[in-house]
């Protein structure tokens, strides 16, 4: 029921949020806040019993577990579990998810019912996301986070929101056809092997595939993760929808929907075509590393604040591409922490872009500048996030990104070299960003007031995260550990 | 005793906290207090900790202190754990003590700074980070400080960051160090998968067991590693970062730029040692790096005129002394050099800083002169730190007479450099302090600045006197030392030589910058040689202007090329042949009967035709 209980929360409170936004602003506010909150409790105990050493009986690794039939005719079933991969995944939601209304506090004045329940309803998606265990109703939750994020940036979005929301609805809508086609395919496929028809995970693990049909079903999915992640050259969503959302839009699209694909990647597509995934690796990783480079050059080249911290995203996914197909346990291991410090990390750089456009009005990095004279907090922070970004050791980026590289150097050296010039390149953007906004002098005579009590506990609670997680990993990867140890032999190397 | 090594770094830590916590509602008082009074508690740690290394040693002369383990995870398991050898402990020493007095300068040179808090914040937050990485027992959390006292460096270059040069130089400093960053990072990789441990002394077990020397592993991992050394020691070709770093505060010159950071290269080699000595190769190429970038950088320093460029030259022209000495094994004389460096350089850094100051912010040494009479303690001070460093050079250069892989051809290259130093640094000393007096001085250093002075000076002759890293019982193996002691006359002659070519040097010097000052304006050094081939050395040998060409405009074009997104045009298209069949299409939505009743006849004489003939 616990898991019944993370899904319903953030829909009932969304629910609820919106009906009492229409009589009173703050009501909404703090209805999200309370049922996120209570998520959070929620999963964070589940974390205690894992760490307690409650896990289901029938193998190390599942700690809950609820099914139900669904539509029995064609073998689909309400099936949701839960192992330390997801759980990591939903402490993250429920976390970016408080921080999320957190940022929004004074940002969003207009039809704030509406916007909580939307912003509610993302959160609810993703959360069923890392909990299905049914491909069909995995395919529900996906298209279940993308409509209310499309609303999220059409209506509270900047200028140019509309083909933003459209392009990002198009990119996303589009790839996930292909995914329900593959999971059609790979339902008939194992139905031909074994006279049933079924849509469950665990069913339809081990189906035998051979090699064009494995590689086109494989391929169905890894496009519509591909796009989420996103993987060059299928990023190109990500810059408008981003720079156009809201803060709150912006930080659940990097820290969470981003990891949905990379989440993805490792439950489904490995596991499930664990012979065209090895066959796809050479070109897999490549484009990892291609993102990698590309995003940082990118970034590099930006003036708009929010596609440069935009480009980030698409730089630092890039490991993940290259840790996922890497497939051992240093390279998984590393691909788990940075879909956590990247959420972190770039959430809050999006936290201070949204904080600074708040007060100056514009995001152009030729007009910012010398900003550390008038907002010295802010300047601090700009810091400390652009020194994660570039992979700071001591912060948790650095332990994802080391662990991704020596992981995938094992596999392929010459790759890794190529990513490990990543580093440089990060350096280049974040530097850049720090000297041109805050460095220099106050050219255009700014004057606003610094960051106040609350962006302070929100970016607070992100820097001591990162900083927990680059001091002392342990229990994240303990968490996960188990759940990857039991897919790492999926894909023997 | 030594179980309180883990405050070393803390104390600093703490400060760092409390100063960024406190930034705006601490008193300057209270700043001091925190800021040096943290340095100070490290400093008389440290010495404690030597005193008690020395009395009672710990076995086979090593301590180590486990604090946690940083992550475990396939086999690995890289803690934050301490090692305490005589390397580290000579390491330790300088920082904390170097450190603490150019903090107690700092406090009364930065007095009027309005960003004093975030100043020794920063000074702090460098100082516990590089103690870090010369205590660090794995190669992983050696890595952090690596990378952590360059991002400080970053921090300090910029940190008057309202000229946007100060901020050019910072971004240059850390990306160009980055790059050496990237080689490490990559041998860390190789080192790892192949060896399968972070920690330093296992990494040399295991090596030694497993590669033969000369092996490719071996080479290749060596060579890794001293590309990181190469970029944090500003060695050839790497070294572009360090006269830029000049932007940042005398203090952070000193300690930064001159004493410590810059210093991490050489220890990174000697902790490493092991690795080294199974690629040969490798060790020629350190020795060869060290060579070129000592004689380059002191060919460029006496063209400078800027007297914290001259330093900055004269930092990266020692450092490659040290390349040198560690390129032939003598690891001792290396790190002898290191410690009487840091005494040195340091002193002159910050008797630099109080000059600079003293005349108005003027830089350019021919713009100063006489100001023997007004600031006497500055000049002796210089004056005596200048003879230290002579000495430990010399410790080098006979020991590369005599080592296995030295021999008299680079003994003669390396007394050049002797020749070329004395010449640069007396050039200074003589430039601005002789001579008739040129400027009006506006302010006299205060005893916080002059009594970190002295004892730095004190230092400096102290280690021309003795060996510092053989007091601390760090004499490892050379083949150099041996030989020399093997034929102590020939030993004795080469010194008395070397100490002959340094006072000829003197004497050039004064003839050139005292007896004939006429060298003033564009007529900087040496009359005969030509104006292209000076300004060439002046400029640091092209090296920068070649990376803009090679690197900065490429990057920049390809960057500009490709923010236009390719890709997204390719969308576009996509897009816009919608759009077109969209048009087509609805161009037939005209509204008229006729076209309708035409269209839908001329389907069903289709469809029709279709069924009876197909």
């Amino acid at each position: 029921m616990t898991l019944i209980l993370l899904i319903a929360l953030p829909l009932g409170g969304g629910f609820l949020a919106w009906m009492l936004g229409r009589f009173h602003a703050q009501a909404a506010r703090w209805v999200s806040l309370a049922a996120l909150g209570a998520g959070l409790v929620l999963a964070l105990n589940l974390w205690a019993e894992q760490v307690g050493g409650e896990v289901l009986p029938n193998d190390g690794s599942w700690l809950v577990e609820f099914s139900r039939a669904w539509i029995p005719q064609l073998g689909i079933s309400f099936h949701l579990a839960l192992d330390g991969l997801s759980l990591l995944m939903i402490a993250l939601t429920f976390l970016v998810g408080i921080l999320a209304v957190g940022c929004s506090w004074h940002e969003i004045t207009t039809r704030v019912g509406f916007f909580h329940f939307n912003l509610m309803w993302v959160l609810a998606g993703v959360v069923g996301v890392f909990l299905s265990m049914d491909l069909f109703l995995f395919y529900f939750f996906w298209e279940l986070m993308l409509v209310p994020m499309y609303f999220l940036i059409a209506i509270w979005g900047h200028e140019r929101r509309i083909p933003a929301a459209v392009k990002f609805f198009i990119f996303t809508q589009a790839s996930g056809l292909l995914m329900l086609l593959a999971i059609v395919g790979l339902a008939f496929v194992h139905q031909r092997h074994s006279g049933e028809l079924s849509f469950d995970y665990f069913d339809l693990l081990g189906t035998p595939l051979g090699g064009v049909t494995g590689m086109l079903l494989m391929l169905g999915f890894f496009f519509a993760f591909a796009v989420k992640l996103p993987v060059v050259p299928l990023h190109t969503w990500l810059p408008d929808a981003h720079t156009e959302a809201p803060t709150a839009g912006s930080l659940v699209l990097a820290a969470l929907l981003l990891k949905t694909g990379a989440y993805g990647l490792i439950r489904f597509v490995v596991p499930l075509f664990p012979d065209a995934a090895l066959a796809f690796t050479p070109v897999a990783m490549t484009l990892g590393v291609v993102g990698i480079l590309y995003g940082a050059v990118l970034a590099f080249a930006q003036t708009d604040l929010k596609r440069l911290v935009a480009y980030t995203s698409v730089s630092h996914l890039g490991f993940v591409l290259l840790g996922v197909f890497a497939w051992n346990e240093l390279a998984l291991q590393g691909v788990v922490m940075q879909m956590i410090c990247h959420g972190l990390s770039t959430g809050a750089l999006f936290v201070l872009v949204g904080a600074l456009y708040e007060r100056t009005h514009t995001r152009d990095l030729t007009r910012l500048s010398g900003l550390w004279a008038v907002a010295p907090k802010m300047g601090a922070m700009g810091v400390f996030f652009a020194m994660a970004s570039l992979g700071l050791p001591g912060l948790g980026n650095f332990i994802a990104e080391i662990l991704v590289l020596v992981g995938a150097y094992s596999v392929n050296v010459a790759l890794t070299v190529l990513a490990t010039f990543g580093l440089v390149a990060a350096t280049i953007y974040s530097v850049r960003l720090v000297s041109r906004a805050f460095h220099g002098a106050n050219d255009g005579a700014w004057k606003f007031p610094d960051l106040s009590a609350r962006e302070m506990v929100v970016l607070g609670v992100m820097v001591a995260g990162l900083v927990w997680l680059g001091l002392y990993p342990q229990p994240v990867l303990d968490a996960a550990a188990p759940a990857l140890s039991q897919l790492l032999p999926v894909m023997p190397r | 005793m030594f179980d309180l090594l883990a405050l070393l770094p803390t104390f600093p830590l703490v400060g760092f906290l409390i100063l960024m916590a406190g930034s705006n509602s601490l008193p300057r008082r209270g700043v001091v207090a925190v800021g040096v009074g943290s340095m100070g508690l490290s400093a008389l740690l440290a010495i404690a900790i030597t005193v008690n290394f020395l009395s009672a040693p710990p076995p086979g002369q090593v301590f180590e202190q486990h604090l946690w383990t940083w992550f475990e995870i396939g086999g690995l398991a890289p803690g934050f754990s301490l090692y305490l050898d005589p390397l580290s402990l000579a390491m330790t020493l300088v920082i904390t003590i170097v450190g603490f007095l150019i903090h107690v300068y700092s406090a009364e040179f930065m007095r009027d700074d309005e960003a004093f808090a975030r100043f020794f914040a920063y000074m702090n937050l460098f100082v516990s980070l590089m103690l870090m990485l010369v205590l660090a027992d794995n190669l992983l959390l050696l890595y952090l400080g690596w990378e952590g006292v360059g991002m400080c460096s970053f921090l300090l270059i910029g940190f008057w960051y309202k000229k946007p040069a100060n901020g050019k130089a910072a971004q240059k400093a850390f990306i160009v160090t980055r790059v050496g960053d990237t080689a490490m990072a990559v041998g860390l990789f190789l080192l790892v998968t192949q060896l399968g441990t972070f920690d330093i002394q296992e990494l040399g077990v295991r090596a030694t067991e497993q590669w033969p020397v000369g092996s490719t592993m071996a080479v290749v991992a060596a060579a890794l590693l001293l590309g990181g050394a190469i970029g944090k020691s500003a060695q050839l070709p790497l070294h572009t970062w360090l006269p830029d770093a000049m932007a940042g505060p005398s203090p952070v010159s000193a300690l930064i730029h001159a004493a410590t950071m810059v210093t991490a290269g050489v220890y990174l080699i000697a902790r490493t040692h092991a690795l080294f000595a199974l690629a040969p190769v490798v060790l020629t190429a350190v020795m060869l790096v060290g060579l070129l970038t000592q004689l380059t950088a002191g060919i460029s320093a006496v063209h400078q005129r800027d007297i914290k460029r001259i330093l900055a030259y004269s930092t990266i022209s020692q450092l490659g002394y040290m390349f040198f000495a560690l390129g032939v094994s003598s690891n001792g004389a290396a790190i002898n050099h290191l410690m009487t460096h840091a005494c040195f350089k340091a002193t002159w850094f910050l008797a630099a800083g109080a000059v600079i100051v003293a005349v108005n912010h003027e830089h350019d040494i021919f713009k100063m002169g006489g100001l023997g009479k007004k600031l006497p303690a500055l000049f002796w001070a210089m004056f005596f730190a200048g003879c230290g460093p002579f000495f430990s050079k010399d410790g080098i250069l006979a020991e590369v007479w005599f080592s296995d892989t030295g021999g008299p051809l680079l003994w003669l290259l390396g007394l050049f450099g002797v020749f070329v130093t004395s010449i640069y640094l007396f050039r200074l000393l003589f430039t601005v302090f002789l001579g008739p007096l040129k400027n009006e001085v506006h302010w006299k250093p205060g005893r916080a600045i002059t009594i970190p002075l002295f004892i730095l000076a004190v230092g400096s002759v102290i280690g021309a006197l003795v060996e510092y890293p053989r007091l601390l019982g760090y004499h490892p193996h050379s083949s150099g030392i041996e030989a020399a002691h093997a034929s102590p006359y020939l030993h004795a002659t080469l010194g008395k030589i070397a100490v002959g070519v340094a006072l000829t040097g003197i004497y050039v010097a004064y003839r050139l910058f005292v007896r004939h000052r006429h060298y003033d304006g564009d007529e900087v050094i040496v009359p005969h040689i030509r104006v292209p081939l000076r300004n060439l050395f002046a400029d640091g040998w092209g090296f920068d202007r070649a990376y803009r060409v090679a690197f900065v405009a490429p990057f920049r074009s390809a960057a500009h090329f490709l923010r236009n997104e390719l890709i997204d045009r390719g969308c576009d298209a996509v897009v816009a042949v919608v759009q077109s069949g969209h048009r087509l299409i609805r161009r037939t939505q005209t509204g008229r009967l006729r076209w309708y009743t035409a269209g839908i006849a001329a389907g069903a004489v289709l469809s029709l035709g279709m069924v009876l003939f197909s």
